[in-house]
């Protein structure tokens, strides 16, 4: 195991595909600036720095893709992909489906977004569910430097188009890596905190609130499972159903805004087909339905707390006492 | 450059114009009656289309939009697959999923035709790019319209282009139409040539009606594209004889410009020409009875075509 850096991580799994796979390439506004060790590995062709004009990065990367070249796009700030929304959503989703499988598109778009460098709203902006909405894409949000390096890897190595995207807080974060080469599957959730109680779901920075959440909720004997979906799109139904079914409870927690966010689609799933087993209602804990604001101030406010995630358990528990849970479930 | 065309191939190519008109004529009269969906055809443009598909090899790859008929069956396409696709069946080239719309060809190197307008702008830079980093030998014509110099963009695709030097040949069919609404309420000026230059493009303009200009322009365009690695803007001056879609009254169509453009008629042109030249009274009917006798085993092929399985619905969505 070496201990990296989020941002160590992807720049490991970009420099070993490139170097894996000559299909693969790179670019994007700063690309090759930025990227000052790619360039020098795998040259000017294949690590390229593009006009400010998403529009066509992305074209670019969805023709190349259909064609024969595995693109990686960096977007950088999640807003700017509402300029890139046609060639993802029209071409990249659509076109295999519309030609009748004629062609697949290969390609990651990354772009960061989140709390933590008081940007507003016009670089920060929880847009994954969006595309999550879009059929034919697939969604990665993860939140540890081995599941950044592992996802990434699989992403560029799927023949899918992939929203790779990136929570900018976690960036200096820091975890351990294997040492050998390890994927990560795309639609593969993990349980990080086992529990029995009470499910915590969840991705990204708010993983780290939920663990830190179930660590609290720990003192007052209420055992907390967290899991981190890591893929958004294809979503791993079978571990969130498993967990709901086993603790009854579940709590989602996301920095998205709320109204038909990501919790909202587990949220339904839970209700649709692990209904007989609760014993309380779902609940969110959610970003606003508002813009992102600056104010660090603001910007704390907005991103759900462990305080809230605590007392939401804490309130799931109230619904059902005095009767203990597991005699609930069996009458 | 290839040399002028012989007289048999000039009567080819007004086989060509003729399958398209027909063809397209063909699927007016079903969406007339209801018996087809509605469509975009190309009728008036067929000149502009052939005469670049004609100049083109076969290793070059082609995307095109939502009037891309000509240029499919200019490239070979089976009128019987397309009619299939536009009757939503089995067979039709994407299994009855585009429609009259989107049809692509990855067989004859149509590739991904896209219906927003402006669409096929954006993808043609990448697919040029796949050619180049692969070292395969064609290069990419990208059929638009007036309307998709509209769009935004179309300046990013040219300037990247320019600007990677990548070997696409950008045909914009100025059909003096956009949807509904006529280009001089649109811009300035009356040609999107000029805009290529401002971006590093070379382009010309080319009168879309007459197919054999079209093809020595496009022949001289792909010329340049080849040796110089460059991409290259080829404007067509035409114009879209019936409406955006079809069925369409036209109402809003100026009659006398209408009427001008109609002296104007490509085929009639090039049947005058060809006449010209020495092709004979019977040579012409033979023409049109070979047209006529394919689209009508195309449209029977189609309709017997069966419709897809509803569990077609899910596949093809993820690779």
């Amino acid at each position: 195991m070496t201990t990296i850096t989020v941002h160590e991580a992807i720049s490991r799994a970009l420099a070993e595909e490139l170097r894996r796979d000559a299909r693969v390439l790179m670019f994007g506004e700063g690309v090759a600036t930025k990227r000052p060790d790619l360039l020098a590995e795998f040259g000017a062709a294949r690590v390229r720095n593009t006009p400010l004009a998403e529009a066509i990065i992305t074209g670019t990367a969805v023709g190349a893709a259909a064609s024969g070249l595995r693109p990686v796009v960096d977007l950088l700030f999640a807003p700017f992909l509402c300029y890139a929304m046609d060639s993802l959503i029209n071409s990249a989703g659509k076109l295999r489906y519309l030609s009748g499988g004629q062609f697949e598109f290969p390609l990651v778009a990354m772009a960061m977004t989140g709390t933590g460098w008081s940007v507003g709203a016009q670089h920060n902006h929880n847009i994954e569910a969006w595309f999550a909405h879009a059929p034919g894409l697939k969604v990665v949000m993860p939140s540890t430097p081995a599941d950044f390096m592992g996802l990434l890897k699989s992403a560029i190595r799927d023949d899918n188009p992939v929203m790779f995207m990136v929570d900018l807080a976690l960036l200096h974060e820091t975890g351990d890596v294997p040492d050998i080469e390890t994927l990560v599957p795309l639609g593969q959730a993990a349980v990080v905190r086992p529990g029995s109680d009470v499910t915590l779901v969840s991705y990204a920075k708010t993983v780290r609130v939920c663990v830190q959440a179930a660590e609290k909720l720990a003192s007052d004997g209420i055992a907390a499972e967290v899991i981190d979906l890591r893929t958004i799109k294809p979503l791993d139904t079978a571990t969130v159903l498993a967990s709901a079914r086993r603790t009854g409870r579940v709590v989602i927690v996301h920095e998205a805004s709320r109204t038909c966010g990501v919790g909202a689609e587990i949220a339904a799933l839970v209700a649709e087909h692990a209904f007989d087993d609760l014993m309380a209602p779902v609940q969110r804990i959610t970003g606003p339905d508002a813009p992102a604001p600056a104010s660090h101030a603001l910007e704390q406010a907005f991103v759900p707390s462990i305080d809230r995630v605590v007392e939401a358990c804490r309130r799931q528990w109230k619904l059902t006492a005095p009767v203990a849970p597991r005699t609930l479930r069996r009458a | 450059m290839k040399e002028a065309p012989t007289l048999a191939r000039r009567q080819t190519l007004l086989e060509q114009m003729l399958l398209i008109r027909s063809y397209e004529l063909q699927l007016v009269a079903l969406a007339s009656k209801q018996a087809a969906p509605g469509t975009c055809t190309s009728i008036g443009q067929e000149a502009a289309g052939v005469g670049v598909v004609a100049a083109l090899e076969d290793t070059d790859l082609i995307l095109s939009n939502h009037r891309s008929a000509g240029h499919l069956l200019a490239r070979g396409a089976d009128p019987g697959r397309m009619l299939a696709e536009v009757l939503g069946r089995r067979d039709g080239y994407c299994k009855g999923k585009s429609g009259s719309l989107h049809i692509s060809a990855r067989e004859l190197g149509v590739v991904l035709t896209s219906t927003i307008v402006g669409g096929e702008l954006s993808l043609a830079t990448g697919v040029a790019l796949s050619q180049k980093m692969l070292s395969r030998p064609g290069i990419v014509a990208c059929f638009f319209g007036d309307g998709a110099a509209g769009e935004g963009i179309f300046h990013e695709s040219l300037n990247l282009a320019a600007v990677w030097r990548l070997p696409i040949l950008y045909v914009c069919e100025n059909n003096e139409w956009q949807a509904f609404v006529h280009r001089r309420e649109t811009m300035t000026g009356e040609r999107i040539a000029p805009r290529a230059n401002a971006l590093g493009v070379e382009s010309a303009t080319v009168d879309g009606n007459d197919v054999d200009a079209v093809y020595a322009a496009a022949d001289a365009a792909i010329a340049q594209i080849r040796s110089s690695g460059k991409p290259f803007l080829l404007e067509t001056s035409t114009y879209r004889l019936r409406g955006h879609f079809e069925p369409d009254d036209q109402s809003y169509v100026d009659a006398t410009e209408l009427a001008a453009w109609r002296a104007r008629d490509p085929l009639e042109l090039y049947r005058r020409r060809l006449t010209e030249y020495g092709a004979t009274t019977a040579e012409l009917a033979a023409i049109e009875s070979r047209v006529a006798s394919r689209l009508e085993a195309a449209l029977a092929f189609a309709q017997a075509s069966p419709m897809p399985e509803a569990a077609e619905l899910h596949t093809d969505v993820y690779a």
